[in-house]
């Protein structure tokens, strides 16, 4: 019912993504060698990451996108991102994108913590200005203690994770894309994160998960969205995605039935 | 179906409309902590960052010193001041350009995912390369004193001018570079060459006199080397030809208007093969 009150952020209208196949083209003693080979391989072999996908996100929403390898998940997100543009279709995001990078990107190894906060900051758009205010919060978040003012290189991939999701989580996102990253961090850190990503939904964060745990899509999602073979399976109830999907791949998956309801209340 | 630049246009005009909403001051921001990042990368110690970034053209100009005139005798006056006076400059220039190859191939990561104006990285590699040269030119004088020379007053705009040429065709080339590198992966081999072709047959081991009079005609041929010859005039004798200065500027616009086109057609594709 909500959903046709309101406004979607992110929008796919019959979206298509090919890709040109770049594998002649991998130096220029290859393409003058094989020029017409390679410019025909430009113009004609495509690959189809995505077919005619259609799907709304709305404002606060927490949804999932799930999908075997290859199966175009990536593509979508950087399509959101706005790095990739779509062969067809519209695509269309209301809103200040932060994606959350894979480990260490957009980070540098000389510079202290607290400098590659306001370099991670500036990266996704934001101003200095903007990024001091929430400083102290970053730090506090990422709890890296007297780690924040050595330079990154000798974090620990855990220290390394805290930080890079504190960062996109404190400063103030919009959209937030997630891209199957929260396997790393202790346990304790994990749960911290989760309880973040929940809490989003009160200030009207969109968050966008990526992720190969169902069990994440079952947790943390309001909807789900599952493509395979580069087109749209299912979208719709997380739980009965994961379950169908589990059924699919063969595989058994214990969802926690018994936080299903208590999620569903509370979310409610 | 929509007609192709139909869905282009549309597609492009929603995708990239919220992805360039940064304020002004977003971009100063991200171009003052990327350029800073270099900075204390390389100056975190100051003395031996200050040193590294004039060991390079120092050494250079020392082997060519030892080669030249001590070996083989070269009959040039005040030899040390011509080295000096060329290789300084040149060594912006090619360090500027041998490296821009690799600044979006290097940024891969945040390339695949966050759209961000890509133009920024080149531009604070030019930079920071205009800034080493500004802080090597105290060694210059250095020479100059040591030979019985001094600057001129015409230093106080010929500085200015020449930085600014130079700064405008490395950043052009620097952008072409480094969006054709990202399709053509061996474009830095090439440019290696090619550096290396242009280093010799641009007057800088050697003053523009020493040139055969057929060949110092073709010198507008080679797009740096008015500009190498105006900065040892400036600095050597205080004077800047203003034929080699309008021939300079009208090459760095042309490399800076190809640069961009180029980065233009080709930095939405860059996601997809980097």
């Amino acid at each position: 019912m909500r959903e046709t009150v309101r406004e979607p952020v992110i929008s796919f209208q019959n979206v298509s993504k090919s890709y040109a196949f770049y594998r002649q083209i991998t130096g220029i003693k290859n393409f003058a060698f094989n020029l017409h080979r390679s410019l025909a391989s430009i113009k004609n072999a495509q690959y189809e990451a995505l077919r005619d996908i259609s799907f709304d996100v709305y404002k606060g929403e927490n949804f999932g996108i799930i999908g075997h390898n290859g199966a175009g998940k990536s593509t979508a997100l950087g399509l959101i991102a706005g790095v990739l543009e779509p062969t067809r279709g519209r695509v269309v995001v209301r809103g200040r994108i932060s994606p959350l990078l894979a480990l260490g990107a957009g980070f540098h190894p000389e510079l202290t913590g607290r400098e590659n906060i306001i370099l991670n900051g500036v990266l996704m758009g934001l101003t200095r200005r903007e990024i001091m205010k929430k400083m102290d919060e970053i730090i506090d978040f990422a709890e890296l203690g007297e780690f924040i003012d050595s330079p990154i290189r000798v974090y620990s991939r855990g220290m390394l994770a805290r930080l890079g999701f504190a960062v996109v989580a404190s400063l103030d996102p919009e959209i937030l894309l997630i891209d199957e990253i929260l396997g790393v961090g202790d346990i304790r850190f994990q749960k911290k994160c989760q309880e973040k990503m929940l809490s989003f939904k009160e200030s009207g964060v969109t968050l966008l998960l990526v992720t190969h745990s169902i069990a994440s899509i079952a947790k943390l999602c309001d909807r789900a969205l599952w493509i395979e073979d580069h087109v749209v399976r299912m979208i719709g109830d997380p739980y009965e995605i994961a379950e169908q999907y589990c059924k699919a791949a063969g595989v058994e998956v214990d969802l926690g039935v018994p936080t299903k309801g208590e999620l569903s209340t509370t979310s409610l | 179906m929509a007609s192709g630049d139909v869905r282009l246009a549309t597609a492009r005009g929603k995708v990239q409309h919220h992805g360039s909403e940064r304020s002004w001051e977003s971009y100063r921001d991200l171009l003052l902590v990327l350029v800073q990042k270099e900075l204390k990368v390389r100056y975190n110690n100051k003395v031996l960052g200050y040193l590294w970034s004039i060991a390079n053209p120092l050494s250079s100009a020392l082997i060519y010193y030892i080669a030249f005139k001590v070996f083989m005798r070269v009959q040039i006056e005040d030899y040390p001041l011509v080295l000096i006076s060329g290789v300084f400059p040149w060594q912006w220039f090619t360090n500027a350009v041998g490296s821009s190859t690799g600044l979006f191939v290097g940024n891969s990561s945040i390339i695949k995912k966050v759209n961000f104006p890509k133009q920024i990285v080149p531009l604070s590699g030019g930079l920071n390369h205009l800034i080493h040269y500004i802080v090597s030119i105290p060694v210059i004088l250095l020479f100059l004193f040591i030979f019985h020379k001094s600057p001129t007053l015409s230093w106080l705009y010929g500085f200015p001018i020449l930085l600014t040429i130079q700064f405008i065709m490395v950043y052009g080339i620097s952008l072409l570079l480094a969006s054709l590198n990202v399709f053509l992966r061996d474009l830095e081999r090439l440019v290696g060459i090619v550096l290396h072709f242009v280093f010799y047959i641009t007057p800088i081991l050697y003053p523009l006199e020493n040139l055969p009079k057929r060949f110092r005609d073709a010198l507008y041929l080679n797009p740096v080397a008015p500009l190498m010859v105006s900065w040892r005039e400036l600095i050597l004798q205080g004077k800047l030809d203003p034929m080699n200065l309008g021939v300079s500027l009208g090459y760095a616009l042309l490399f800076f208007a190809i640069g961009y086109w180029v980065y233009r057609k080709l930095s939405w594709k860059f996601a997809e093969v980097i």
